[in-house]
């Protein structure tokens, strides 16, 4: 029993150190997001891998989720008489919670893995070690341009996932539920709020950031060659959709606590 | 009295239980090439690490022009890595930038000189090392070895460092290839004025490009010498490493 106990505890104090180290990197990279020398050329090529590369993934998540809750709202909904709602339904989903999580956990997928993939690579071949020798902090180079590239495109693409899932709902709702599209359009106005688009994107800024952060984080930690990569790869992904599904719960806590 | 241009004293550094470095002491002189020559896994890149302060020793002294480095502010410690240039055992190559922008990257990016200069001083450094300016483009990927080390070498070069440092310069490369290396470390190194440590198992280079050379073993510097007197040492853990036996003091685990 008291080693059950100690592994436990062994565990949660692994989870705090772990925690610390990122919070202390996530620190001192941001430090050295507001000190020159800047990097604008890496931080626009970030952006275009972020923002543009992403969206056949994150818009094809969106399409089908779109699509799928129209189906599966309508058939729930049927049952109460409710199948008016399904327009609201798809758009305050779409907005505050699937356009933000699937992207968001679609991006962590190809975006952070990438970021973890490169560090780490460039890590164990000694790419950062040279950077010392260049008089170039790896820092600013490396992690400031994908921190601030990943926190800035996720809004943005955010945006594009919830137009391009709306869209999915309602072409399901008119050419498989027989909805009128004028109707379906009024209907996904009318209770649609501004703080419903609001949140989504701050969330999506936040996941974003979470997702460059532990992407960094993992790869510039890396170790032993191809096996540490491979698991730098990993942790940078679950850790990545740990803490977007956490957070999600406590910003969404935070904008409707009360 | 000649100031040392490096000066390493009671440098020691372990890892968990296992020393690593166990109390070096070491001064290479303004234009001196120093090799420090070893087995695999006995702290010879850790030493340079700690040179570079990529890794911070447990105990000891570094100075570099006199002025001690250990527990510099990062800005300081930048102020003295100016002063270095390195060639990596694995060349470590920028992936995502071509060849002429690998060379340049220093004078770029750490110095700020503009794009167009810094091609001019990339595609001169790769003329001085023997490099065709049609490669300039390349990827590194596209590269054979010997010519990733010559980048490699380039690159440390283009700055035109005070202190070159060069880990297992010939690791890896054909006879030939590693002879053309060395002809051009020492080419390099003379036409800069430059003062370099090196660190290498393999006594063909040490022979062709230090003026003295040191044994590491067991953590500690255990003879130094210069390099025309390596085959006379007179110390046996000296005689079985240049000579290449298995049987002798230095026990491999």
């Amino acid at each position: 029993m008291l080693d059950f106990l100690s592994l436990i505890g062994h565990a949660f104090l692994n989870l705090l150190r772990r925690l610390g180290f990122l919070t202390i990197f996530i620190l001192w990279s941001l430090s050295h997001c507001v000190r020159p020398p800047f990097y604008p050329r890496l931080l626009i090529h970030q952006m275009i891998n972020i923002g543009y590369y992403s969206l056949p993934v994150v818009g094809l998540t969106a399409l089908f989720s779109g699509m799928v809750l129209a189906l599966q709202s309508h058939t729930g909904f049927a049952r109460f008489s409710a199948e008016e709602a399904v327009a609201t339904v798809v758009v305050i989903s779409i907005t505050r919670e699937l356009g933000p999580v699937l992207a968001g956990l679609m991006v962590a997928g190809r975006i952070g893995a990438s970021m973890a993939a490169e560090l780490g690579t460039m890590r164990v071949t000694e790419q950062i070690d040279v950077f010392v020798t260049l008089s170039t902090n790896p820092a600013k180079y490396l992690l400031v341009p994908r921190i601030l590239a990943g926190t800035l495109m996720m809004p943005f693409l955010v945006v594009i996932s919830d137009i391009i899932g709306v869209l999915g709902g309602y072409l399901v709702g008119i050419h498989e539920l027989d909805f009128n599209s004028a109707t379906y359009i009024n209907r996904t106005w009318e209770f649609l709020e501004p703080l419903d688009v609001v949140l989504g994107l701050v969330k999506a800024a936040v996941f974003g950031f979470i997702i460059a952060s532990t992407g960094c984080y993992h790869g510039y930690h890396s170790r032993g060659g191809a096996q540490g990569v491979g698991a730098a790869t990993t942790h940078a992904v679950v850790s990545a959709s740990i803490l977007i599904l956490t957070s999600n719960y406590i910003i969404t806590k935070l904008f409707f606590a009360g | 009295m000649i100031l040392s241009k490096i000066e390493l004293s009671g440098l020691r550094k372990t890892f968990g239980a296992k020393t690593v470095l166990n109390g070096i002491d070491l001064q290479v002189k303004s234009g001196e090439s120093v090799v420090v020559i070893g087995g695999s896994g006995s702290g010879k890149s850790v030493m340079l690490k700690c040179l570079l302060g990529l890794l911070s020793p447990d105990n000891g002294s570094i100075k570099v022009d006199g002025e001690e480095v250990i527990g510099l502010s990062p800005r300081k410690r930048d102020r003295i890595n100016r002063k270095f240039g390195m060639l990596f055992q694995s060349a470590a190559l920028f992936d995502s930038l071509p060849v002429w922008e690998n060379i340049a990257f220093g004078l770029i990016q750490g110095q700020r000189m503009n794009y167009d200069q810094g091609r001019a001083v990339a595609l001169e450094r790769m003329a001085q090392v023997g490099l065709s300016a049609d490669i300039a483009e390349l990827p590194p990927a596209e590269l054979s070895g010997g010519m990733r080390k010559r980048v490699g070498l380039a690159r440390a070069i283009a700055t035109a460092p005070e202190i070159i440092l060069f880990d297992e310069p010939t690791t890896g490369l054909d006879p030939i290839m590693a002879d053309i290396i060395n002809n051009l470390i020492v080419k390099c190194v003379k036409e800069l004025g430059a003062t370099t440590l090196s660190i290498t198992h393999d006594m063909t280079s040490a022979r062709k490009i230090a003026d003295r050379i040191a044994m590491l073993y067991n953590g500690k510097l255990i003879w130094t010498g210069p390099a025309t007197s390596i085959n006379c040492s007179g110390n046996p853990y000296v005689d079985q490493f240049v000579h290449g036996c298995a049987d002798g003091p230095i026990a491999i685990r």
